[in-house]
């Protein structure tokens, strides 16, 4: 009944072409923004805002990243944990050298430095395909992770191979504040997100989803691989890059390579999964997912007062963790955007069965 | 030609081996049902934590039947809970699901188990040894225990090819392995197969675990050996057995080599991502791996 939408009328290319093109689906996701921007920060409280929303904020990021290059582009990546490090390495780096330098540009830095990684391991996609890019990938996960541990330029000849971020500030505006870092990077992620969701509906994004679908029938009707996989590994990897780069000074402050692990790539690939492979709102769903699914799973046995060691938490958090993703597999193979959209088509109809 | 070279070489051959027998396991399950197994390095864990629990409480070979029909129970499981309802999915949700399974059974075997580091000790003799000492002066440096896991390896690889080849069950397999439409039509059950190959692939689980888990002590790094597999994977081809023996050894050679050679040169710990960047620019000049089968593109 709330969600109809008869008697509006598209009356030309443009509108029939908007991001939403329902009404309410435009006044749906600019409240929800104005929430997120205006309410939330004064709203939520300091542990909420630090330990939930900063990390689903940048890990959103990193998923939007990966989604380009997994859903769209359908080259599988294990290693994005990796061009996650390269931005918050590369933007600690940039740091050191031109304290100088606006935050901003430092991020960008970053993610460009992530962007030429990846297209260097992005080469290979290529030639090899499929499970074999999979665990080729896999070389950038382990190939970054010994680099920032064994070159200390990296880190500044830190002794304990532990760096820390400078004070966070951008045109001499300071924003430590659990709600100043919410804020940086709700506006990244909203950034981020118009940009990805309109790139993949523009001419980049049909290129890379006719390489997903079938690489050669799409070099046979004139599209370019190489251009169409390395645009697909450096944009993401950009993105990943800044994800990498806020994880780090904003979310940790400071790190060490562990940071980045191959969990790390393996959390983001969930994301994208069991948010939906090729969506942008199924990045969000995921991220949240799996951001709040871990904490949620480590609060459980204390609430309900059961009394058990913290190895054997974080085992019966693994297992259920584990248990849980094939779980969601199983039930919906093509994701929580895809609940999302049976819910939209159960909800245009409804109070009415037909 | 100076002898510790020989030696380092040995020593690599030895462990490639080992990540041989672990390599095994993937593919004997990706030959059968085109999933690319993740679990395989935590079934050795598991099977290896099974097994030495066991063995505080009952005889060596009844806990050694136990720990393989724990594995067998596994595989009914997994085909059942996992395989079965994800039947005609794409490749890449198959293989998330697998990555769940690795968490699970992580999560599963140590809490069910315990988590403390086991020593596992099934009188294999561990002591170096030194061979050839009158061919060579000095002679070459061995540990026997790895030559003792060699020698495992080796048969059970025997023990394979002669089930693939001998046997009924190993003929379906391979026809399977060869094309799933044809072997069902000609009346192969699919379900069977799966469950065979995925005891078969716990079963090796279970070797390499002893192994591995004698080598050095029962605890979580053994399920991270399956990460050391997959280059050894990507060398042989997917779905190749010999492959993943050859790309064992070119794997364990190369690392040592390259860590004993290049390592002082690049600040050290280079055996963590040698072997995949040798098959990387291995794959750059044949896509399939040594001996996969020919990948043939059509639209």
């Amino acid at each position: 009944m709330i969600y109809r939408e008869a008697g509006q009328f598209r009356t030309s290319y443009a509108a029939d072409q908007a991001v939403f093109p329902v009404l309410q689906d435009r006044v749906f996701v600019c409240a929800v923004a104005l929430f997120a921007f205006f309410i939330v920060p004064f709203l939520a409280s300091e542990y909420l805002l630090r330990a939930i929303l900063v990390p689903f904020l940048i890990l959103a990021i990193a998923a939007v990243g990966l989604n380009l290059l997994v859903g769209y582009c359908g080259q599988i990546s294990l290693g994005s944990a990796a061009f996650m490090a390269v931005g918050a390495y590369a933007a600690y780096d940039v740091t050191v050298h031109l304290p100088w330098l606006n935050l901003l540009f430092v991020f960008l830095i970053g993610g460009l430095c992530a962007a030429a990684a990846g297209v260097v391991f992005g080469l290979p996609s290529l030639r090899i395909k499929g499970y074999y890019l999979a665990v080729a990938t896999l070389a950038a996960q382990f190939f970054f992770d010994w680099l920032f541990i064994r070159v200390p330029w990296f880190t500044n000849y830190a002794s304990s191979g532990s760096v820390s971020a400078p004070p966070l500030s951008i045109f001499g505006l300071r924003f430590d504040s659990p709600a100043g870092r919410y804020l940086f990077c709700l506006a990244l992620l909203t950034v981020t997100a118009v940009a990805a969701k309109n790139l993949v509906r523009a001419r980049m994004g049909r290129i890379w989803m006719a390489m997903r679908d079938m690489d050669i029938a799409a070099e046979i009707i004139g599209i370019r691989p190489l251009h169409a996989k390395l645009s697909a590994f450096a944009i993401s990897s950009f993105i990943i890059g800044i994800s990498g780069a806020l994880w780090a000074f904003v979310h940790l402050g400071s790190w060490e390579p562990l940071a980045f692990s191959i969990d790390r790539s393996f959390a983001l690939l969930f994301m994208v999964v069991i948010g939906g492979l090729g969506s942008i709102l199924g990045c969000f769903l995921g991220a949240a997912f799996i951001t709040i699914l871990p904490i949620f799973l480590n609060q459980v046995p204390t609430a309900l007062g059961i009394p058990l060691s913290t190895a054997m938490i974080s085992h019966l958090e693994f297992m259920t963790f584990g248990a849980l993703i094939v779980f969601f597999l199983i039930v919906e193979p093509s994701g929580l955007a895809r609940l999302w959209a049976i819910c939209r088509e159960k909800l245009r109809l409804w109070p009415f069965p037909h | 030609m100076n002898f510790f070279v020989l030696e380092v070489l040995i020593g690599g051959l030895l462990t490639g081996v080992l990540y041989a027998l672990v390599a095994l396991g993937f593919v004997l399950i990706f030959k059968a049902s085109a999933v690319f197994n993740f679990a395989q390095g935590s079934m050795c864990l598991f099977a290896a934590l099974a097994l030495v629990r066991l063995m505080e409480v009952l005889p060596v070979a009844l806990a050694l039947l136990s720990a393989a029909a724990i594995m067998i129970g596994l595989a009914f499981a997994i085909e059942r809970l996992v395989l079965r309802p994800l039947v005609n999915q794409e490749a890449i949700i198959l293989f998330m699901a697998t990555i769940g399974i690795t968490f699970f059974l992580d999560g599963f075997g140590q809490s069910v188990f315990g988590s403390e580091v086991y020593t596992l000790d099934l009188g294999i003799p561990k002591d170096p040894l030194i061979l050839f000492d009158d061919v060579i002066p000095g002679g070459i440096l061995v540990n026997e225990f790895d030559l003792w896991a060699a020698v495992a390896a080796g048969v059970l690889v025997a023990v394979l090819a002669v089930f693939f080849q001998r046997t009924r069950i190993g003929r379906a397999l391979r026809a399977v392995a060869d094309d799933h439409q044809a072997a069902l039509s000609v009346g192969i059950p699919l379900r069977h197969i799966w469950v065979i190959v995925w005891s078969v692939a716990g079963l090796v689980a279970l070797v390499a675990g002893i192994i591995w888990g004698s080598k050095l002590g029962v605890q979580f790094s053994i399920a991270l050996v399956a990460l050391k597999a997959l280059p050894v994977l990507m060398l042989g081809g997917l779905t190749s057995v010999p492959g993943a023996i050859v790309g064992g050894l070119i794997v364990g050679a190369g690392e040592k080599l390259s860590e004993v050679f290049l390592g002082p040169f690049l600040g050290g710990g280079i055996e963590n991502w040698f072997a995949y960047v040798l098959a990387l620019l291995f794959l750059l000049v044949r896509p399939q791996g040594l001996f996969g089968e020919r990948i043939i593109e059509r639209v």
